[in-house]
């Protein structure tokens, strides 16, 4: 079984971002990048998959720039054994993304696509669904279990007020939640030898998709700082406050 | 080799998150219980921790000085018993072999050294030999194609764990000092070895020392590091292991100065006395500012000293002058943090009182300041008269 797995390079999320000074987007400039958790996260569970003899080649693919590359590295010092970089040095909308991931699936034919349910740099959670319906194939979101049979997988999803499971025909696409593992750390000679592994590196131009921006960013700014507590003295303040300052009742 | 930037980058990431993630939070447990969790030294394992140093060709990383010394900064960041289980095995536990071993002995021992299935451990010093190194007691008598190796080895690190040795006895009973000595590599499962119990320590708990007792040990005379014909030469393996153990134990001493500095510098900006914040006041400002600049001057000293060696120079003189100043200077960062902390710094339950412990033993062990005071001057002399 052939897997695909999608890999984002976003903010490290021990950084705490900020906004440029002119309010356009967020500061980049000497911030440190790294995969996106939940890719991680995907990625972890295509090599436990490996281990297990379910999927005998992985592939690593991300849509960005040529740093990107790095975080392909990452893909591959984990587990997977080749990359694809589908190069943009701009920043492309999930629609687009999904887009340029359906390209290379065609290409590929992957029995399953591994996706991380939301990169934490936009939070938008729409790639995996995006490409799910491209592709013409099932989807299953949020996965915190994954099994197989045959020729169907099984999946846990972690939805509002439980788990629903649910079984799906393959190829599939899934996009992993927080539990569904721990990613292991890349032991050091296999980062050693992901430099070896093959990463191809298409232009986004020669795939033929359509990337132009679809949403407009007018600014960006910092939440507003949040202002002290008060100590109410009993329950009929805190329900008038509640009314009728905070105006949450 | 010198791995590119980028593999270089991600590599020192990954200790640096693994450091952070999961050793840090396990200080405290490991100090009060003398112990690493089993699991802890099994990822470390995974990770190939224990190969840093030995080549690619026997399985381990084959970092250069200066590569192996970013790695040793990121490891400083915290308790030094973490680094002290892998230290045998990267230092002076595995590299006499690396430049003096036989084929057979390098690929018989290196790769398991290298994924960390046997622990190295380096037994040279004794009751009676400890700066004065060359004046080995224990002796090795040689018999048919074996020697018998009697004696005792003292504070050997990780001995309780080793699965080798690299045990130095005298095998020329008729010279005294350095020509006499050879290095043997003994199997830790040899007849009439026998171990003391774990010494107690002023620091570095989780990491243990203990002596090892040689009685009538018989040792193959093909493990000789450098085979039978290496005989007397043990000395000069010794001493070529050392130059790259200061640096490193420099660089380490660096990374302890940063967590120290780090901690030091986040506590002055909590903790508050006459209504503000320490950190407002000149004279704590100035104890940060001594440790930054000496922290900062050791650390210029470190990797001139590894890109030196790594270009092939000789780097003796350098790499004493890096012990020496690395080790007090951490001493120094150690003392100022303490009295940043005021009196949370005397109490167990601030990172800077175990630190302040773990570092006093750098200026000790692999050379104590005054052996490197006196390399350095022996150097500089013998330049002169030249």
């Amino acid at each position: 079984m052939k897997a695909i797995v999608a890999v984002k390079r976003v903010v490290d999320y021990n950084v705490k971002v900020r906004p440029k000074s002119d309010g356009s987007a967020v500061e980049l400039t000497n911030v440190k990048m790294s995969i996106n958790p939940f890719c991680e996260i995907a990625v972890e569970e295509a090599v436990r998959l490996k281990e297990k003899g379910v999927v005998n080649e992985i592939v690593a693919v991300s849509v960005g720039s040529t740093q990107s590359q790095e975080q392909i590295r990452t893909a591959l010092a984990l587990g997977a054994d080749r990359g694809i970089l589908v190069q943009t040095e701009d920043e492309l909308e999930p629609l687009a993304v999904a887009k340029c991931l359906e390209k290379i699936c065609n290409k590929e034919e992957p029995d399953l696509v591994l996706l991380g349910k939301q990169a934490i740099d936009g939070d938008n959670n729409q790639t995996g669904q995006m490409l799910a319906a491209l592709m013409e194939v099932g989807q299953a979101t949020f996965a915190s279990e994954i099994s197989f049979t045959d020729d169907a997988v099984t999946v846990t999803r972690e939805v509002d007020g439980g788990l629903q499971t649910i079984k799906l025909k393959m190829p599939a696409v899934i996009t992993s939640d927080l539990r569904l593992n721990e990613p292991r750390y890349a032991s050091l000679p296999n980062i050693m030898k992901a430099k070896k592994k093959p990463i191809d590196v298409i232009d986004v131009n020669e795939i033929g998709v359509n990337v132009d921006k679809r949403v407009q960013t007018i600014e960006v700014q910092l939440p507003p700082e949040r202002e002290a507590g008060i100590k109410v003295e009993n329950v009929s303040e805190l329900v008038d406050k509640l009314r009728n300052e905070a105006k949450v009742i | 080799m010198s791995l590119d930037q980028d593999t270089l980058h991600q590599l020192l990431d990954t200790i640096r998150r693994f450091v952070r993630n999961r050793l840090m939070p396990l200080e405290e447990q490991v100090a009060s219980t003398d112990q690493i969790p089993e699991s802890v030294i099994s990822e470390m394992r995974e990770l190939g921790l224990f190969g840093l140093t030995i080549p690619e060709e026997y399985g381990g990383l084959g970092l250069n000085t200066e590569e192996e010394c970013k790695v040793a900064i990121e490891l400083g960041y915290t308790s030094a018993a973490f680094r002290s289980v892998i230290g045998t095995n990267n230092g002076i536990g595995s590299q006499g072999l690396v430049m003096d071993g036989t084929d057979d002995q390098k690929e018989n021992y290196l790769p398991r050294l290298a994924s960390g299935e046997i622990i190295g451990s380096f037994a040279l010093t004794e009751p009676n030999v400890g700066s004065d190194s060359a004046n080995v007691q224990t002796k090795a008598e040689k018999d048919g194609d074996s020697y018998i190796l009697n004696g005792t080895k003292r504070w050997i690190t990780n001995a309780n764990i080793a699965n080798l040795f690299t045990v130095f006895a005298r095998t020329d009973q008729s010279q005294k000092g350095s020509s006499g000595v050879s290095a043997f590599l003994v199997d830790a499962n040899t007849p009439g070895i026998s171990l003391s119990s774990k010494y107690k320590k002023m620091g570095q708990q989780g990491a243990h020392v203990c002596d090892v007792i040689f009685d009538n040990c018989r040792v193959p005379e093909v493990n000789i590091i450098g085979g039978p014909n290496n005989v007397n030469n043990g000395f000069k393996t010794a001493m070529k292991t050392l130059d790259r153990g200061r640096i490193h134990i420099s660089a380490f001493a660096v990374g302890c100065a940063k967590r120290l500095i780090e901690v030091s510098t986040q506590f002055s900006l909590e903790r508050e006395q006459f209504g503000q914040s320490i950190s407002n006041f000149q004279m704590i400002q100035a104890m940060l500012a001594e440790s930054q600049t000496e922290c900062y001057a050791a650390e210029t000293m470190v990797f001139d000293a590894a890109q030196r060696r790594d270009r092939g120079e000789k780097v003796n003189l350098h790499a004493s002058c890096c012990k020496l100043y690395a080790s007090e200077m951490v001493g120094r960062v150690a003392d100022r943090a303490v009295q940043i902390h005021g009196g949370a710094g005397y109490m167990d339950e601030y990172a800077v009182s175990r630190f302040y412990r773990d570092v006093r033993l750098f200026r000790i062990y692999e050379g104590t300041s005054e052996i490197q005071k006196t390399i350095i001057a022996r150097n500089l002399l013998k330049q002169a008269r030249d």
